[in-house]
């Protein structure tokens, strides 16, 4: 399970990540109707989903910690949260960039944009509360708290395409239960950067866990020097 | 080749955040393994 995670992750991640920059640039052939700029769904879409997924951890992470009352479920949420701030950040850049030129527009309150503009307040919310509350649990639990009702507003942004009147595009599944992506070149690219960002995603809390389990032996350290002294 | 310009921008986002990001935490890891080193050998000496 180390080995896997010192040495086969981080390298099945840039392999996977340099044969998805190859299938967006190079094999996938462009959209007619969008042009160029539909290629930005390859890796839009995938950071939308894997944001999702790491709030979605964030979540249940924080259900085990109020749970059990042990310090890995805590670490586990606070790192999810902070990947999935960056995915979500790059979702709401990327975002704007292929509206522009589709809707002439950088930004516009639309059910689904408010949405996750909403989820990432939310987070953000919950980073700055983890930064404020100081050492000891309680801060933890407030932030837990925060973390699972946070996560409420994943399904809405999912279902919001369908529920309200938006002009966001439903790229996987179509508004008609059909996909939006009908030539298997598209399908078989989504499916690469998918597994690229999934890779990533998973990289990026096991360093960022580690850096948490540091910060936790750093302070019990800092204990004992206290206590010796 | 229009929006050929917004497709970069989108592209170059993503790989700088990305970046900084990994730098970021590979520093602190490094410095945070570095602090632990030496409390580890202050305690050492200690006893």
């Amino acid at each position: 399970m180390r080995r896997f995670a010192d040495t086969i992750l981080p390298a099945a991640t840039f392999v996977v990540m340099v044969a998805a920059l190859y299938m967006v640039f190079v094999y996938v052939p462009s959209d007619r109707e969008q042009g160029i700029i539909q290629r930005v769904f390859y890796f839009h879409v995938p950071l939308a989903i894997m944001g999702f997924v790491a709030f979605g951890t964030v979540a249940v992470a924080s259900i085990l910690f109020l749970w059990r009352g042990t310090r890995v479920w805590d670490r586990l949420a606070h790192s999810a949260a902070e990947v999935g701030m960056v995915f979500c950040s790059l979702v709401l850049i990327t975002g704007p960039i292929w509206a522009r030129p589709a809707w002439g527009t950088w930004w516009t309150w639309d059910a689904r944009l408010t949405t996750t503009l909403i989820l990432w307040l939310i987070y953000a919310a919950y980073l700055m509360l983890r930064s404020v509350s100081g050492p000891g649990d309680q801060g933890a639990r407030y932030a837990a708290v925060l973390g699972i009702v946070g996560a409420v507003d994943i399904p809405i942004i999912n279902r919001s395409v369908y529920w309200w009147r938006t002009i966001h595009p439903a790229v996987l599944v179509t508004r008609t239960g059909g996909t939006g992506l009908s030539d298997p070149r598209m399908q078989a690219t989504f499916g690469i950067c998918f597994l690229a960002f999934f890779l990533l995603f998973l990289l990026l809390l096991k360093v960022r866990n580690e850096s948490f389990r540091l910060r936790d032996a750093l302070d019990e350290l800092h204990q004992q020097a206290l206590t010796s002294s | 080749m229009a929006n050929l310009s917004y497709l970069f921008a989108a592209y170059t986002a993503v790989w700088v955040l990305l970046f900084l990001y990994i730098l970021g935490l590979s520093r602190r890891n490094r410095s945070l393994e570095k602090e632990i080193e030496e409390l580890r050998e202050l305690l050492r000496r200690k006893t």
